[in-house]
């Protein structure tokens, strides 16, 4: 990928992201969310990983900040007004952020794979072809791979379902689990001292 | 030339900048869009290595798996996070982090 397409979704994502953090009303601070998971989202195609930026869009621009927006709109919160920010806070959310973001740059700089490029580490459908195992065996794999596009949804169809299958089942009885829970946290209780 | 050097960076800044949101700020729902900022640059940082860790000349597809499941729960977290917010407002009227101090000692 050309090198000034990094760099400009690279400043989104981190330019909203700082304006999240910045914001004094939380609408502002959600839309910005929103942009920065976009630009995320971006980044992950960049990376060839199209199903999870898609996700990206759906899940996170899409349904979790429209939760978000619905309840600043239903609690009516208003910009942060007259009160005097804490300074304690902020000194040390700043000095925390700086050491933590130096450490990772530092680490990031240090791993084995760090060098790795696109240009260096190419994908490879020949050898995908032949060595894949089972998933390569796949008609609808196979044929992507001969036709030399990345079956990259079919592949994680298949990671999920080959060695995943209990894990998605857990996944999936956590999200009724917390769906029950939401209905039971935000039913409005009858009488204040009574039963609810 | 962009390596995977370059999108550790994004990553780590993305989830410190999440992580000075959620220790300086009151508002306890920019809080929660922060540590949902904090979960998404680990994803980044996830697909990252997926993606130049190949497995047989495809990217590693374990950890997109990951990554799917870690959006799958953030979302619940979401969902169930917000109920709370939403009942804590109910009986505060406010969403100022320092007006939450039952359980202080």
């Amino acid at each position: 990928m050309p090198p000034l397409l990094f760099y400009l979704l690279a400043a989104i994502t981190l330019g909203f992201g700082l304006l999240v953090v910045l914001a004094r009303n939380p609408v502002t601070s959600a839309l910005s969310l929103a942009s920065c998971f976009v630009g995320l989202a971006a980044l992950f195609i960049s990376l060839d990983a199209y199903f999870i930026g898609t996700i990206q869009v759906l899940v996170y621009a899409g349904a979790v900040m429209v939760l978000f927006l619905f309840i600043i709109m239903l609690l009516d919160i208003k910009a942060e007004e007259g009160k005097a920010p804490n300074l304690l806070a902020i000194g040390s959310g700043v000095i925390v952020a700086v050491l933590l973001a130096i450490q990772i740059i530092t680490a990031a700089g240090s791993t084995q794979l760090a060098g790795k490029s696109a240009e260096n580490t190419p994908l490879d459908y020949a050898e995908a072809k032949a060595s894949l195992g089972a998933a390569a065996k796949l008609p609808t794999i196979a044929k992507d791979l001969d036709a030399g596009s990345l079956p990259d949804t079919k592949l994680i169809g298949f990671t999920l379902f080959d060695r995943y299958g209990f894990h998605l089942q857990v996944v999936g009885l956590l999200l009724l689990v917390g769906t029950v829970g939401v209905v039971v946290l935000s039913k409005r209780e009858k009488s204040a001292g009574g039963a609810a | 030339m962009i390596t995977l050097g370059h999108y550790l960076v994004v990553s780590g800044l993305l989830f410190a900048l999440g992580l000075a949101g959620v220790i300086a700020r009151r508002n306890i729902l920019i809080v929660y869009m922060c540590l949902e900022m904090m979960l998404s640059a680990a994803n980044l940082a996830l697909v990252g290595f997926s993606r130049f860790h190949t497995v047989s000349g495809l990217p590693d597809y374990t950890a997109q798996s990951l990554v799917f499941f870690t959006i799958t729960v953030a979302a619940a977290e979401v969902a169930v996070g917000l109920a709370i917010i939403v009942a804590l407002f109910r009986a505060k009227q406010s969403v100022d982090t320092e007006s939450i101090t039952k359980l202080q000692g």
